[in-house]
């Protein structure tokens, strides 16, 4: 059986070239051109599929996306353990290539013979909303033996469970037209479109655009013609009128519309390839912001309602014209029509001029119109007032029981047309309102709430030439064109005739086995609205999302409720309008590219030193350096011992830095956080606590006084972006008057810790320009540290006398080195830091806080009695605040000392939980294990004994005994804070770092933040003019100044001395050369490869030369400026630029 | 994905803004003149409409600025933006 159902000509296959495929296990062979549905027919194939619920045998029904029944899986090559196994594909889209292995779902163990059938018996136990009410009892069998049962007996096919080895990228673009469907409507809109110079989009879901076109053999009666030529020859040269002037995306389903006109599109690259290319991407998902979208997205044809009208070779008429003259394809030998329309009449003509035999029409209308003679003259048998009272055969459809008892007729195929639906998805979602069209029995396009037009047959314009002149309408021809057409038959609806009788138990969806008696069986039960029947019969769920189902659904429910079917409605279009993978929805977001990973300046150094890392946010952080064969735990006390007794390094560079500048600064951090900054000395620093205005604890830091009117102030690790956002807030909103300025210098500064009491004889020879013996505890000073320009602090959080030196991060790696190379410190990472902080009872914001802690649980309760206001102090005198039983911070050891507690865990007093653990260590110092814990009314309750529970399943059950202690494990008196010891042998510094550290950046980068009255002095003392322009970049002399706020400009330029561009009343001037790396994108793609990660529109004419912005690249926040017409400079912060280059990689090509 | 115009930078797409609450609750002078209720009230009270809601917004990835957005809750579209 070799093609035994292929008409001996017509078709766009290319007959050839025949193509072999497997479906089931068996060969066949199609041709270049064929779906594999019309592959499958060719061969007699019409059984693919057994039904959802009753395993009933279903054929193919449709010739496209509205397919039920046609679901196969297509598995393929190269995807080890199934990788690029593809559930759920209608096999009416998949186009054939050699080699293509399809099977059928929900079926065992084969099509022919399937052992579910046998639930066919039980149907009357599938009814509607069996799921509620058949197995109920007992109990003990819902999760063991009916969900797994049912489960495994229904259902859609396997998901892949192995890694999708392919490739998936997104594109944003922007276009003036988007016009969704390549048929003759979305054709001619996008002539009209093309002549008006715009930018323009075309797709369409098939390989091939022309839609109903592709249908059309241009010959004889019912043969197209437009403009005196063949459809087909009218498309091609349409198309080829089009190249180059309009962007023609086949294979590329609009899928959802989104706000504001925003066009989700999925372009299927390689599934039609035998071969697929190395390296090209799968699919692309595009994001289209479109002024106008015109919808030329077509009708479908409706089914028609009649017992047993789900067998295999009952097909839409409509599909099996397609097959006949689109893939030369016959359905079958035999054929009878039931229609109650004109349109098909086309399919019974083309068929009868293939050589079909055309047993019969059965036409419902009394009388038919003019086409139905137009059949009798071709010799066909039309009767009219007839229709299909059932069907029989098994596999395959058998005869045809025509109505009122006259007889039945032998056929092997059925085709059917109850008229067609207008496909109203796309302009539901946009939110506009349908209107019932009673003449159409359909919902068409009523008050837009977008910029859409419809046209053609999804907004209810049938017949070729009215197609073609509302589509060119709406694609925004300025005057009118008329289209001259001859031979095309379009579908005349019968006025006042519902599309079908309801009748008992026939499929209204085909896929999800819904019959009109399970919608009975919902509306007896009480079910009214649509959106409620929808859900109790899963009818229009799945891939069917109501294209075939919806207005039967809606007819037949309408007609048990006997309402008018505009006031029962349709169910809610949601998007996607047919199944998107979840390759194209993550495109390249996945493994490395799912969230930046970001590294600190000195993390080289911990990858080659052997450092295990942990998540920190997006950072990577070094946890622990283990020496060989050292555990977590004998290594973090190592790392202890060092710091207790000689000297720890550590790379704090990921904490939060904030510049603060301005006159009023100092007022500002005094009304932002909870401690008194007003009074801070200058070169002294303060530990301070930021609330929300609720006082909860949300940040805290050191808050450095540089200047009278410069402040350097850290947060923590993941709060930098937030507290810099809340400052901003307060600044531009609430203190609008205070002359304050804030910058990130997060990434300018990387912070080395130098911690212990050899710390400072380590440092005193390396440190120029600061009296380091003469530094107090909580200091700064502005200085050099190995020849670097330095801030030193004075400060810890290890409760040893240590330092912080934070230095411009290109430097890092030279200052660690030499403090490695003279003294030899021990690295330690942040499981070392914890342990630390905790035996000091320092707290971590986020794991000591959780959103509902105040300072005074925490033991800072002198810090809320200040007199002046500050940010979240009202909350503080609130009476739930002042409650005695509040969580308050304790220590607590364990009766056994080799305990660690869960972090987490409760805390019990008797039967009572009264806090929770957190955190817990290992202390190595102490020689035992320690622990925090918020324990309610916690410091009257020190010297208790209070219980943790082990949880149930654990090991060991019970309780483990703690007593209550002040959280303070080590040193209360801070002591240590002030002992200094001498470093043993410090070997000198190389001097060649000296001089490299030395030189002046090669690139500078400067904040300036100003009131528009200091714009002027700053640009002559910098040599560019600060612009005005929003999002324009000024180039002076060396430098540019590139707006990115109203008082906010990126000032780029040579390395060197900046003269006198200072600070001044009214602007802040702040460095951040090494906050950021240049990438410079270039070439006639430049733009183009932007737009894979940013959503901007950078058309030449929106994004000019010059023009500049802040936005968003992918997840990385980048100062993107156009300084050519196909060069873009990109600013990105340093930890990000690995991921910026890897997101770039993706897009070329 | 929402156009939102920014009365700097002109329409921008949602991804580079930052949601910024109800619009017009000014933090009182004095929060100390105020008893529970009355500090309650602001901390947590908001009109939460049904229609046109006047909110903030900030153009966190652009110019920065926190500026006044009308937009109607129900349809989501924004009526207009104001520089505060």
């Amino acid at each position: 059986m070799t093609q035994s159902y292929r008409l001996p000509s017509g078709g766009r296959i290319a007959r050839g070239r025949e193509v072999g495929f497997r479906f089931d296990g068996r060969n066949y062979a199609g041709y270049e051109g064929d779906t594999l549905a019309s592959a499958l027919l060719a061969n007699g194939v019409h059984l693919v599929g057994r039904s959802f619920k009753y395993h009933r045998p279903r054929g193919i029904l449709t010739a496209g996306s509205e397919e039920p029944n046609a679901l196969v899986t297509v598995d393929r090559a190269g995807g080890r353990g199934g990788g690029r196994r593809t559930p759920n594909l209608r096999a009416t889209q998949i186009e054939l290539y050699e080699g293509l292995d399809a099977v059928s779902q929900n079926r065992f163990p084969s099509l022919g013979f399937d052992l579910g059938a046998a639930a066919g018996w039980f149907a009357p136990l599938l009814s509607a909303g069996f799921y509620y009410k058949t197995f109920l009892w007992p109990p003990a069998f819902w999760s063991r033996l009916y969900e797994p049962a049912i489960r495994a007996a229904a259902g859609l096919g396997r998901a892949p469970t192995a890694p999708d080895p392919d490739r998936y990228v997104h594109q944003y673009t922007h276009c003036e037209v988007l016009i969704v469907g390549a048929g003759p409507a979305g054709i001619a809109a996008a002539l009209a479109a093309a002549s008006a110079g715009l930018r323009v989009m075309l797709c369409d879901e098939q390989a091939e655009p022309g839609g109903s076109l592709l249908s059309e053999t241009g010959l004889g009666e019912t043969g197209a013609t437009i403009e005196g030529k063949p459809a087909a020859l009218w498309l091609q040269d349409a198309l080829a009128s089009l190249e180059g002037r309009v962007t023609v995306l086949p294979r590329t389903t609009a899928f959802g519309w989104y706000p504001d006109n925003m066009i989700g599109l999925a372009e299927r690259l390689t599934d039609h390839l035998a071969e697929l290319p190395p390296g090209q991407p799968r699919e692309r998902l595009w994001q289209v912001r479109a002024r106008t979208v015109v919808l030329a997205t077509g009708a479908i044809e409706r089914p028609l309602v009649f017992p047993n009208n789900d067998r295999p070779g009952i097909l839409l008429a409509g599909a099996a014209r397609s097959y006949a003259n689109r893939w030369g394809v016959a359905p079958g030998r035999s054929v009878v029509i039931a229609t109650a329309d004109d349109s098909a009449y086309a399919a019974a003509l083309d068929l009868h001029a293939a050589g079909v035999t055309v047993a019969a029409i059965l036409d419902r209308r009394r009388q038919p119109g003019p086409i139905a003679e137009t059949a009798r003259a071709a010799g066909l048998i039309v009767r009219a007032g007839t229709w299909v009272e059932g069907t029989s055969g098994r596999k395959r459809i058998a005869s045809v029981a025509v109505s009122a008892g006259q007889g039945t007729i032998e056929c092997d195929t059925l085709l059917m047309s109850g008229g067609w639906t207008p496909s109203v998805h796309l302009f539901s979602q946009s939110r506009g309102k349908l209107r019932f069209d009673p003449m159409l029995g359909a919902f068409l396009p009523g008050e837009a709430a977008a910029q859409v037009r419809s046209a053609g047959a999804c907004n209810g314009v049938f017949g070729l030439q009215a197609v073609l002149e509302s589509g060119y309408a709406a694609g925004g021809g300025i005057a009118p064109r008329a289209f001259a057409v001859s031979g095309s038959v379009m579908w005349q609806p019968s006025p006042g005739a519902p599309p079908d009788a309801p009748h008992p138990a026939a499929f209204v969806d085909f896929q999800n086995d819904v019959t009109t008696k399970d919608l009975a069986i919902a509306t007896q039960e009480g079910f009214r609205s649509i959106e409620h029947v929808k859900r109790y019969t899963t009818s229009g769920m799945a891939t069917d999302q109501g294209k075939l189902s919806g207005i039967q659904t809606l007819a037949t429910v309408a007609g048990l409720l006997d309402r008018p079917m505009s006031d029962v409605g349709l169910t809610t279009y949601r998007p996607p309008y047919t199944p998107v993978t979840f390759g194209t929805l993550a495109g390249t977001a996945r493994g490395p590219l799912f969230d930046p990973i970001r590294h600190a300046p000195l993390h080289d150094w911990a990858v080659a030193h052997g450092a295990v890392f942990e998540d920190v946010g997006t950072w990577k952080r070094a946890r622990y350096f283990p020496q060989p064969g050292e555990s977590l735990r004998a290594a973090v006390a190592r790392e202890c011992r060092a710091v207790r007794d000689a000297c720890g390094i550590f790379d704090a560079s990921t904490l939060g830095k904030i510049e603060v500048v301005g006159p009023d600064a100092a007022v500002f951090l005094d009304r932002m956080y909870v401690n008194d900054i007003a009074s801070l000395p200058v070169g002294r620093c303060r530990y301070a606590i930021l609330l929300g205005e609720d006082g909860f604890v949300r940040d805290d830091g050191i808050v450095a006084r540089l200047a009278e009117d410069r402040f350097h102030v850290t947060t923590t690790t993941g709060g930098a972006a937030g507290v810099l956002h809340t400052m901003e807030d307060y600044l531009q909103t609430e203190f609008p008057e205070l002359r304050a300025w804030l910058v990130s210098t997060t990434e300018h500064w990387a912070t080395i810790a130098l911690q212990g009491p050899q710390s400072r004889s380590i440092l005193a020879p390396l440190t120029e320009g600061a009296d380091i013996l003469a530094m107090p505890h909580m200091s700064v000073r502005i200085c050099r540290v190995a020849g670097i320009q330095a801030r030193l602090f004075r400060v810890g959080f290890t409760g040893e006398a240590g330092f912080e030196i934070a230095v411009p991060s290109g430097h890092a790696p030279a200052l660690w080195d030499t403090l490695i190379a003279t003294a030899d410190p021990t690295p330690y990472g942040t499981e070392a830091m914890h342990v630390l902080r905790a035996e000091k009872g320092f707290i971590v914001v986020g794991q000591e806080t959780d959103g509902t802690v105040v300072p005074a649980d925490l033991g800072f309760g002198a810090l809320g009695r200040r007199k002046r206001d500050h940010v979240g102090k009202r909350s503080l005198s609130r009476t739930d605040i002042l409650r005695a039983d509040r969580p308050q911070l304790v220590g607590l050891l364990t009766a056994d000392p080799a305990v660690v507690l869960e972090e987490g865990a409760q805390v019990a007093s008797g039967s009572s939980v009264v806090g929770h653990v957190t955190s817990a260590y290992w202390s190595a110092t102490l020689g035992r294990s320690i622990a925090l814990a918020l324990v309610a009314d916690g410091r009257a309750r020190v010297g208790q004994t209070l219980t943790v529970p082990i949880p149930q399943g654990a090991k060991s059950q019970g309780a483990i005994p703690v007593s209550v202690v002040a959280p303070v494990f080590l040193d209360p008196e801070g002591t240590r804070l002030h002992t200094h010891v001498e470093a043993p042998s410090l070997r000198p510094c190389p001097p060649a770092d000296f001089a490299i550290a030395r030189g002046h950046p090669s690139a500078r980068r400067l904040i300036v933040r100003a009131a528009p009255t200091a714009t002027t002095a700053i640009g002559l003392a910098l040599g560019v003019l600060l612009g005005s322009v929003p999002n324009r970049a000024v180039r002076g002399r060396d430098r540019a100044a590139l707006w990115l706020g109203p008082d906010e400009w990126l000032v780029l330029g040579p390395g060197g001395d900046v003269g006198s561009a200072e600070s001044g009343p009214m602007a802040g001037v702040v460095d951040v050369s090494d906050r950021f790396e240049t990438v410079e994108v270039s070439g006639p793609d430049a733009a183009w490869r932007l737009n894979g990660f940013c959503a901007l529109d950078l058309a030449p004419h929106t994004f000019p030369v010059g023009m500049c912005t802040r936005t968003l690249f992918g997840k990385a926040e980048i100062v993107l400026w156009r300084t050519a017409a196909e060069t873009f400079r990109i600013e990105v912060a340093r930890s990000l630029t690995p991921y910026l280059r890897l997101c770039l990689e993706q897009t070329e090509g | 994905m929402l156009l939102i115009p920014c009365p700097w930078c002109g329409p921008r797409p949602e991804n580079e803004f930052h949601y910024g609450g109800e619009a017009g609750i000014v933090r009182p002078p004095d929060p100390a003149a105020l008893d529970d209720a009355a500090w309650g009230d602001f901390l947590y009270m908001r009109s939460n409409p049904k229609g046109l809601h006047r909110e903030r917004w900030r153009h966190q990835y652009g110019c920065g600025r926190f500026f006044n957005a009308t937009r109607d809750t129900v349809t989501d579209r924004i009526a207009g933006t104001q520089k505060p």
